[in-house]
């Protein structure tokens, strides 16, 4: 017996408009970087990048320098020569990758200009980013989670201001930065638990449960940090988790200190990536887990207990986001301030919906994200005038522009944010 | 032996409805049971109930003589009963294997999935059944056939023994239908048992060893095919006889009201779904177009509607050209419609009865002046409608979400009819009705035919069209396969037009072999 | 007008005293339920009362009941007046005392201003099928706006110069509506990403503003914007303290405004079936696009004239922490209200007094944001009515509850 298909003639298969679109501005950047950036340096500069982060001791590097208008003009003519390709015949599967490419020539550009004649450190700033990533990632890998099963959680930044209050609190008290995490861990559970609770069991909009935990979270934050944590110092003095070089792996030079030489809580972000990206993906847990993202119903006559595996869900991002919470307090500064997540929260959710709902693609996501930050605290230093609240929005703007279609159709799951009723 | 599956007294209330009321059912190894009714009959209950979906208020249910509860799908699956439902339990971003193995994986270590051998006994079952299907294919990119084939095997994936097919051809071509009656038998001839879920007499008597008649909740009859023909069956399913044919007088065709020309239409995926149709609809006859559903039927009656542009081609209503026509625009040249999905199209099922009555004429006198709404006048007439068209409701204000379905179809066959009206475009008018309410929108429709009405009737009932039509036209992959006056047509001829079959092959129509069914 | 409020359309909601109590049940009890909790927590972070408990168990019963008494007494005082000062002051007959005393009540209306505004922006966008959860970007532009068309321009006669201050805040707030409006409608992207999106692209904007080309001379680089001119102020009617003012009378027409045009109007009806059944609307031949873009806008300028109100009438400049959070609280007055603006009028009036209250239960060291913690619980109380219902073993008929709601998908797949 032959299997019946049926044949029907296509429009088009890929729409030109986006090739066409990408094409002009992968070109527009390429005339920018001209006009911006070429225009401003005298032939013969050379830019001084420093390939190891101050106070590292291990994995030292020498010094990267650049000469800045050979490198800008050959950036430029790529990006131009990538932007015509895309332009006439259009790059298919790959049109993200040369975007992405574009756009990193066009940032290293950038630096050069900022650092023309004087001297930068490269690796500083690398490692900056990373730290600077590591809420956005954990925030964006417990929105991963959620969503995956189906449940919108917007509650991420909620969750990390209380994980972080909690943290410091705890910490303090107990003098022990361990148990503070594990407090701040479950001060962050306990709101997911909240979450699911009403999302799950009582099916309310999962966007006004999410805006409940974060109000709440705020205010409560809020109240405790005024009444206690002001008034008395030694509550919000935690010890904070140090460096912690891994031995042989932290001498390598430029990786290793960006690596293998920082905060445990790094490391755990590198870890939580793995398993999350492979359990989802490889594991009967993740194609269960995913199978009630996309179509509840499905599952639920296949056996599986959809109600449970939201719980479960949900529970393990306010885990993920926990740990991203306690970063802020236990990881960094050491000490809570009232809304010290500054919005972290929701660059996570932009992180975890530019990166396609896939923990991979978060990581990433987060990465640039985090990189963005670190260039616009260098900014000031490096005196390019351009405010730093402009880099600052550039997150928002990507995620804007990502979910216009433009950079590719992102792909929630099909059931993201439905509450589940069970005949 | 004892049977397969045994039901006894099986009854189960909802608020206000006996859904089933003591319902006994005997399944025998290897055969096909039918379990025929109208919509609504409770044959979904049933089944469900079966499948651990909803609890049995009273009664029993043994599998191979034991007294089995099933309180879940797992209890379903365990006991070796599987469904393919009538929407299919398929995720789409999921590769075939992933939809077969989901929730009985074959595993490695650790939890991990091993895709391989989840495939293999994916490509073992499809030879063994004659069930072809590629494991690696993404459900998303495979045609609706192929995609029951997928749920089948998700079921022999599970070692079902009982195999519930709910409303299998409903989404179906007439050839794709028959490949499955194949797949039926031979799922029986290697032991399996079935249950066929039906309201279509002539599948029943095709290819059921034994027929289970159900009307409102209970069992009303049990026959086999070979003592049955549809008249009886029809009767004993609705409860009386039906009237087979509807009253109609011969047509007086009029003026030229609707004409369509090399009309190209694609859908929302961007493919081309109308390809080139022309045809005209005079005052005074009804057009059926039958086909089977997926066939460009819902883009054409979209694109005269205004509610999709069409690529090219020209609609012309009363002589205006309304190609690139809004909805609106199309609505006030005296155009109305009767939408295939009610619940989506034609209603908004949060507002009062009154609101949606005015849903195509809100924002005119006398219903609006200037911007304000006239609200007395709307609820005064809206009570006006309730008498005439007979809709059962509480009141104006009710919220039409909590009428029956025959009555929301009241209310919009009332708000469309009500309002003067050059051509009708009805699309599958009767889906889902009981035949109460089919046959007064049945008589309703030839009403306004015989007022001198154009009306296009989209179904892919083929007993409907033939029932109503004047003049029948089969759509087949977008096209137009040709137009034929209904008194030439046979339904074995349209049949195997509908199945893509040229009009040259299927042998011109033979004039006095007309044989005319119920809509069942 | 009030009268007009009073009776949303009769032939909408089945009139009578007995419904009306049904719907208010759920809102009534969720209030009461968050204040109940809002003092749990109160005692448990309260040092009198662990001191009461070291004594004795008698004692510590005895501080948590004080305790509460104060802090609610506070707030209900600090809310609405001090009845035994109020009539102390009127016999005294001393002006300035008289306004002290009567100021705590007209202080809640000055708070519920922007609160009314918001909570409408919210309610059109839920009625519209929009979840416009940008409401406090959407404010945030308003607010520098407004800000910046009452000090850039000078010279203007206060009649022209007040509502062009005015009108400028509903143009900014409108514009960081109509941009996720848009996207929505032309790409599908969905308006609660875009909106939190747009919230901190419009806290960096403002930041970037205030220290910018919008700081005060002099400033020092701290995040401030020059005082407004006088003829842009909305007036306040009586000398200080009381600052009740125009705005709040604005509001009300505001609300009688978004009533009549949800409600009355073709226009309306346009934007309500939209919101209930999109593909319905498009067969009786509205235009989606447009709608959707309109919706927000509107929702938009609602938003924009809350942070306009407040920048005009009370704070006459504009700082960095200018809202406190009624952008997302303004979400929980929506749904307490049912998304009808009579509703939005009385969920403000609430807030409104028990953010004002809450001011004086700081002179008891409770923090303020008690009030924050309080409406987070009432919000998802009005959300999911079967906690109330379970709680207090009540049972509500479903019609009582027909709350207005969106789908929570989102993606732009769809």
């Amino acid at each position: 017996m032959a299997t019946i298909v049926i044949h029907r003639k296509k429009l088009e298969t890929i729409t030109p408009t986006r090739r066409r679109v990408l094409g002009i501005i992968e070109l527009v950047v390429a005339a920018l970087t001209v006009v911006l950036f070429m225009l401003h340096v005298q032939p013969g500069q050379v830019s001084t990048f420093v390939m190891t982060p101050g106070g590292i001791t291990q994995g030292i590097a020498a010094n990267w320098i650049v000469p800045v208008f050979g490198t800008m003009l050959a950036l430029t003519i790529l990006s131009a020569l990538l932007g015509i390709y895309q332009l006439v015949r259009g790059f298919g599967r790959q049109t993200n990758l040369v975007l992405g490419v574009v756009a990193f020539f066009f940032i290293f550009s950038f630096l050069l200009w900022a650092s023309a004649g004087k001297s930068l450190n490269l690796a500083g700033m690398l490692s900056a980013s990373v730290l600077l990533a590591v809420p956005i990632v954990l925030g964006a890998f417990s929105g991963v989670l959620c969503e995956r099963a189906g449940v919108v959680n917007i509650a991420i930044e909620g969750m990390m201001l209380m994980a972080a209050m909690i943290g410091a609190l705890v910490g303090s008290v107990t003098k022990s930065m361990w148990v503070g995490l594990l407090a701040a861990i479950a001060s962050s559970l306990l709101l997911a638990l909240i979450h699911a609770v009403l999302s799950i069991k009582y099916k309310i909009n999962q966007i006004i449960s999410g805006t409940v935990i974060n109000i709440f979270s705020t205010g409560l934050t809020s109240f405790l940090s005024a009444k206690f944590l002001q008034t008395y110092q030694y509550l919000n003095n935690p010890p904070v988790f140090p460096r912690v070089p891994i031995p042989l792996l932290a001498d390598i030079p430029v990786i290793g200190p960006l690596l293998f030489n920082t905060n445990i809580f790094v490391y755990l972000m590198y870890i939580i990536l793995v398993i999350v990206q492979v359990a989802l993906f490889r594991t009967r847990w993740g194609l269960r887990m995913r199978s009630v993202g996309e179509h509840p119903k499905a599952a639920d006559t296949l056996g599986i207990n959809v109600f449970r595996t939201r719980y479960m869900a949900v529970l393990l991002g306010g885990l993920v986001a926990g740990i991203g919470g306690a970063f802020f307090t236990l990881g960094s500064v050491g000490r809570f301030d009232e809304g010290m997540t500054a919005g972290k929260g929701f660059i996570g959710l932009a992180a975890m919906i530019f990166g396609n709902w896939t923990p991979i693609g978060s990581f990433l996501a987060g990465l640039l994200f985090g990189f963005s930050d670190a260039i616009a605290t260098r900014l000031t230093l490096l005196g390019t005038g351009i405010p730093i609240q402009f880099m600052a929005m550039a997150p928002y703007i990507t995620t804007m522009v990502v979910l216009a279609g433009l950079v590719g159709r992102s792909m929630a799951p099909a059931a993201d944010g439905e509450p589940y009723n069970k005949e | 032996m004892a049977p397969v599956l045994e039901l006894k007294g099986i009854t189960k209330r909802f608020p206000g409805v006996l859904a089933n009321d003591h319902i006994n059912l005997t399944l025998n190894e290897g055969e096909i049971l039918a379990l025929l009714g109208e919509n609504g009959a409770g044959k979904s209950t049933l089944m469900n109930i079966l499948y651990g979906l909803y609890q049995p208020d009273e009664g029993e249910i043994y599998v191979r003589g034991k007294k089995t509860t099933i309180v879940s799908p797992t209890d379903a699956i365990r006991s070796g009963i599987g469904m393919v439902h009538q929407h299919f339990m398929l995720i789409p971003v999921f590769t075939v294997t992933e939809n077969v193995m989901l929730g009985a994986e074959e595993l490695r270590a650790a939890g991990f999935l091993d895709r391989k051998k989840a495939a293999d006994r994916i490509r073992d079952i499809s030879q063994r059944y004659k069930l072809e299907v590629d494991p690696d294919a993404y459900v998303r990119d495979l045609p609706v056939g192929v995609q029951q084939r997928v749920e089948i095997i998700k079921l022999l994936y599970r070692q079902a023994e009982i195999l519930i097919f709910d409303e299998p051809t409903a989404v179906l071509t007439p050839q794709e239908a028959d490949e499955l009656f194949a797949i039926m038998r031979e799922l029986i001839r290697q032991g399996k048992s079935i249950i066929f879920i039906t309201h279509k007499l002539r599948e029943v008597l095709e290819v059921a060893d034994h027929i289970l008649v159900i009307r409102r909740g209970a069992v009303v009859g049990e026959t086999v095919p070979q003592g049955a023909d549809k008249n009886s069956l029809a009767a004993m399913m609705v409860g009386r006889p039906v009237r087979l044919e509807v009253e109609k007088r011969v047509a007086h065709v009029q003026n030229k009201v609707l004409e369509v020309r090399d009309l190209v239409v694609a859908d929302a995926q961007k493919q081309i779904t109308v390809d080139e149709v022309s045809f005209d609809v005079h005052a005074g006859e009804i057009l059926g177009v039958a086909g089977v559903q997926g066939n460009g039927q819902t883009e054409l009656v979209e694109a005269v509607t205004g509610l999709r542009m069409p690529n090219s081609g020209t609609i012309r209503l009363l002589g205006q050209d309304i190609t690139r026509a809004t909805p609106r625009q199309v609505t006030e040249l005296g155009s109305a419609h009767i939408p295939e999905d009610r619940q989506r199209d034609g209603l908004v099922l949060s507002f009062p009865v009154a609101d949606n009555t005015v849903l195509c004429t809100y924002y005119k006198p006398p219903y609006a002046k200037g911007v304000t709404m006239q609200w007395k006048k709307v609820y005064e007439d809206a009570e006006k409608l309730i008498q005439d068209f007979d809709i059962r409701t509480p009141s104006a204000k009710t919220n039409v979400g909590a009428l029956s379905g025959g009555n929301q179809q009241k209310v919009i066959v009332a708000r469309e009819f009500s309002r003067p009206i050059k051509l009708l475009v009805a699309s599958q008018p009767t889906r889902g009705l009981d035949v109460g309410s089919i046959e007064y929108i049945h008589k309703r429709i030839v009403e306004k035919r015989d007022e001198g009405c154009a009306v296009l009737l989209v179904s892919p009932e083929l007993d409907e069209i033939m029932e109503l039509s004047d003049r029948i036209a089969v759509m087949y992959r977008g096209k137009i396969v040709t137009i034929v006056p209904a008194d030439q047509a046979t339904k074995a001829y349209i049949g195997l037009l509908m199945a893509g079959v040229s009009p040259e092959q299927a042998g011109a129509p033979q004039v006095g072999e007309r044989v005319v069914e119920s809509t069942l | 007008m009030l009268d007009e409020l009073n009776n949303p359309p009769a032939v909408h909601h089945a009139s009578g005293w007995r419904r009306t109590g049904r719907v208010l049940l759920v809102p009534a009890l969720a209030v009461f339920t968050g204040l109940v909790i809002g003092a749990i927590f109160i005692i448990i972070t309260s040092e009198e009362v662990y001191a009461g408990f070291g004594q004795s168990f008698g004692a510590g019963l005895a501080a948590v009941w004080d305790t509460i008494i104060k802090a609610y007494g506070a707030m209900f005082a600090g809310a609405l007046g001090d009845p035994v000062r109020i009539v102390e002051a009127i016999r005294g007959g001393n002006a300035l005392e008289i306004r002290r005393a009567i100021n705590p009540i007209l202080e809640s209306l000055v708070n519920a201003t922007p609160y009314i505004f918001a909570g409408l922006a919210v309610a059109l966008g839920f009625r519209s099928g929009l979840f416009n959860i940008g409401v406090e970007g959407q404010l945030f532009v308003g607010a520098a706006a407004a800000t910046y068309v009452g000090f850039a321009i000078k010279g203007l006669p206060a009649v022209i110069h007040m509502p062009l201050a005015f009108l400028a805040g509903a143009v900014g707030g409108g514009l960081w509506g109509f941009i996720p409006g848009w996207l929505k409608a032309k790409t599908g992207g969905h308006e609660v990403i875009n909106t939190i999106m747009m919230n901190w692209i419009s806290f960096r904007l403002t930041e970037w503003l205030l220290t910018g080309p919008m700081t005060r001379p002099g400033s020092g680089g701290m995040p401030i914007s020059p005082v407004i001119e006088k003829s842009a102020e909305i007036p306040q009617f009586f000398p200080s303290p009381i600052r009740l003012h125009l705005g709040f009378f604005i509001a009300l027409a505001f609300a009688y405004l978004v009533h009549w045009l949800l409600f009355k109007t073709t226009w309306g009806f346009n934007l309500r079936t939209v919101g209930a059944n999109p593909y319905a609307a498009r067969y009786a031949g509205i235009n989606i696009t447009s709608n959707i873009i309109i919706a927000m806008t509107l929702s938009g300028a609602l938003a924009g004239l809350a942070g306009a109100t407040q920048i005009l009438a009370v704070n006459r400049s504009m700082a960095i922490g200018l809202s406190a959070g009624a952008g997302f609280d303004s979400i929980a007055l929506a749904l307490l209200g049912n998304s009808t603006p009579i509703g939005v009028v009385f969920a403000s009036l609430l807030f409104g007094a028990l953010r004002n209250g809450a001011t004086r239960m700081e002179l008891l060291q409770i923090p303020n944001d008690i009030v924050s913690i309080i409406q987070a619980l009432i919000l998802a109380f009005v959300a999911a009515p079967a906690i109330i219902r379970t709680i207090y073993r009540i049972r509500v008929p479903k019609e009582a509850e027909e709350a207005v709601f969106v789908g929570g998908s989102w993606g732009g797949g769809k």
